[in-house]
């Protein structure tokens, strides 16, 4: 159950700092009003509640275990390191934590039809899914390339009932999908529910986001005390829009012995220019609805973005991410592709869990702290998803077909 | 007193409705614009928008994002767009000149610079459609420091409260939207869009244009009946796309289009 805030972020207009916001044009003002007061409502209706506790214990299978990676620890010979394992969720990852909570608002909220945006494809078969179990009609945006890169993704979509529209404008990637859920949205305002994936967005998105994703910190947490007797020294997870990183982050914000760490995809490194390093190397612009860190041109033109995990590419992240890293409460760092892969063999061989790219992001992260730390020392690494959906592109690197 | 309050304080005088052509600076191709803008004037236009083209346009439909892509593929900036305004300048110091875009190639530039270099070349006025009221307050108090009118939208969702304190927020003109959905959209509600710009001239005495599904004479006369300006993008930025491979013609094709509709609006009077 969503605890009584810790913080007192965002204010009461969506800020974090300068961050954040609600930077739509006035044709979308009275949607997120709707939202912000419907969200604010239910979120502390105990009725609510209990639906969405239930939903996630019988249908998610929560609580995801806190594994101790034992083989993993022995082999990088330094800190203790966890795994949350939210690739043991329903559908394969933390995705379906949030679609389960915005999808149970927009019932509550008598609102027919949901539609989302997906790059991977897994925040669309997460809100596939729920839209199925719900019996709403569903529509998720996704850009033709990505389409394309994940055939199997959207058959699976297909397959739970969703139509899936392939967006042909701009890079044809997850940014242009958000840009034509935006403009559905704003076309079909009275009867449908708009669930974005991720801590982005206009107010209330990255709160709410976040309130729907802080259970897996809220675990982690008892957890690691259950196991360890204590909170952990670091915690890892990866970011993209950043919303699993936000759902561990947040709980132990307030936790000052805990190190911080958001991993970010360097693609094929920084200085190539090739990446998805939004608060690494971008700088603060308004997109999406919020003002955050982005990869931009000198002209303020949005770039496009590359990593060879479809879920971290993106050229934006979630405003309090942006806030934290200039607070310095948490800390930014860049993995490349190649950095990511190791991780994505390693995890796999020494522990017979293959993670999703984007989690290897993190769990690269991680061996490199572990490493430098003492051995009575706790890292807990969020292992965001499985990797099943990453077949294709890693055979493809070892040169094999199916 | 503003350019933009200069040129609805002559239309009153005249009993006139304004027309409000929109294109995309730098589509299909730069050399094209300050030529347009002349034409669009020629043509019957009062006051001209100029969409700086941006790579995510969320509240413009497909018609609208096209002319976006096609002005970036020649890599065309904000400090692009004022160079055409400076340049247009030149020739023409009377037609008001409005830059309607998104936040952030404003954002990147900073303020401060933004505001000197509209002073500089001549722009009137700023809608800058993803920045509402609430988060505009710094750049609008610099633009009315500087005698330039931000414009602002408002919609056929916008509560009388918002309503309120975007006419509060506003100078020059406000701008409603009459249909739901994004620029380009088809159906016009002609009896609905009475009732709101009555109720939008409850709180304010700005004057107040009308845009969204205007395609031809006939919509834009019926839109004349019941506003201040009459705002036309799509319609006109669809004919240049249609041209753009004989941009030549492009000129005389929307002065043509203008002179229609200016013919259509001025017979409502």
């Amino acid at each position: 159950m969503p605890q009584a805030k810790s913080q007192t972020l965002p204010d009461d207009r969506g800020h974090f700092g300068e961050y954040g916001g609600r930077f739509v044009a006035e044709t979308l003002m009275e949607a997120v009003t709707e939202l912000q007061e419907a969200y604010e409502k239910y979120i502390v209706d105990p009725e609510f509640l209990q639906d969405f506790d239930n939903d996630l214990k019988y249908y998610v299978g929560r609580p995801s275990p806190l594994y101790f990676a034992e083989r993993w620890t022995k082999k990088v010979g330094g800190a203790r390191l966890y795994l949350k394992r939210e690739d043991l969720n329903h559908t394969g990852a933390h995705k379906i934590n949030n679609t389960i909570g915005q999808a149970l608002l927009a019932k509550r909220m008598g609102k027919s039809r949901i539609i989302a945006e997906t790059g991977a494809g897994q925040h669309g078969v997460a809100t596939a899914t729920i839209a199925a179990r719900l019996g709403i009609e569903c529509v998720v945006y996704m850009g033709s390339v990505d389409v394309e890169r994940q055939a199997m993704n959207v058959y699976r979509m297909k397959l739970l009932g969703a139509k899936v529209v392939a967006v042909e404008s701009g890079s044809k990637t997850l940014k242009d999908a958000l840009n034509e859920a935006m403009r559905d949205w704003v076309t079909n305002v009275d009867n449908t529910f708009y669930i974005i994936g991720t801590v982005a967005g206009p107010h209330p998105y990255p709160a709410m986001v976040r309130d729907f994703q802080a259970i897996i910190g809220r675990e982690a947490k008892e957890q690691c005390l259950e196991a360890e007797g204590r909170l952990p020294d670091a915690i890892v997870a990866c970011v993209g829009g950043g919303s699993n990183a936000i759902g561990l982050f947040y709980p132990f914000i307030d936790d000052e012995s805990v190190a911080i760490y958001g991993v970010e995809a360097a693609g094929d490194g920084i200085d190539t220019g090739r990446h998805a390093a939004s608060l690494c190397a971008g700088r603060p612009g308004v997109l999406h609805g919020n003002r955050t860190y982005l990869i931009e041109d000198p002209d303020g033109q949005i770039i496009e973005t590359h990593s060879i995990s479809a879920g971290l590419d993106y050229p934006g992240v979630g405003p309090e991410h942006a806030w934290l890293k200039d607070t310095g409460r948490a800390k930014y760092v860049p993995i490349t592709d190649e950095e990511a892969l190791k991780a994505f063999h390693d995890l796999t061989r020494t522990e017979g869990i293959i993670p999703a790219l984007e989690s290897s992001h993190a769990l690269a992260y991680g061996e490199k702290l572990a490493r430098e730390m003492d051995k009575d020392k706790i890292v807990i690494v969020n292992l965001s998803g499985r990797g099943d959906k990453d077949m294709h592109t890693v055979a493809a690197r070892q040169g094999i077909r199916f | 007193m503003s350019r933009i309050k200069q040129r609805f304080e002559e239309l009153a005088l005249g009993k006139r409705t304004a027309l409000i052509p929109f294109i995309t600076a730098g589509d299909p191709h730069p050399d094209y614009t300050v030529s347009c803008m002349h034409a669009l004037v020629k043509g019957g236009a009062d006051i001209l928008e100029l969409g700086v083209p941006f790579s995510d346009p969320m509240a413009d439909g497909p018609v609208i994002q096209h002319a976006s892509e096609r002005a970036l593929k020649h890599h065309v900036s904000l400090t692009d767009v004022m160079k055409m305004v400076k340049e247009f300048r030149e020739q023409d110091q009377t037609t008001p000149v409005i830059l309607m875009g998104y936040c952030n190639p404003i954002e990147i530039k900073g303020y401060d610079e933004v505001v000197t270099a509209a002073i500089e070349s001549g722009v009137d006025g700023f809608l800058t459609v993803d920045l509402p009221p609430e988060e505009a307050e710094d750049f609008n108090q610099r633009l009315k420091a500087a005698g330039i009118d931000p414009v602002f939208l408002i919609a056929p969702t916008s509560t009388d409260e918002r309503i309120e304190a975007i006419c509060r927020s506003a100078s020059g003109f406000v701008y409603y939207v009459s249909l739901k959905g994004v620029t380009g959209s088809s159906q016009l509600d002609t009896s609905s869009i009475k009732k709101k710009v009555d109720l939008i001239r409850k709180h304010t005495d700005l004057p107040v244009g009308v845009g969204f599904g205007i395609k031809d004479g006939k919509t834009a006369a019926t839109v004349a009946r019941v506003s201040d300006a009459v705002v036309v993008g799509s319609a006109l930025v669809s004919r240049m796309e249609a041209l753009q491979d004989q941009p030549d013609k492009i000129s005389d094709e929307i002065q043509g289009f203008m002179a229609e509709l200016r013919d259509a609006i001025d017979a409502v009077a």
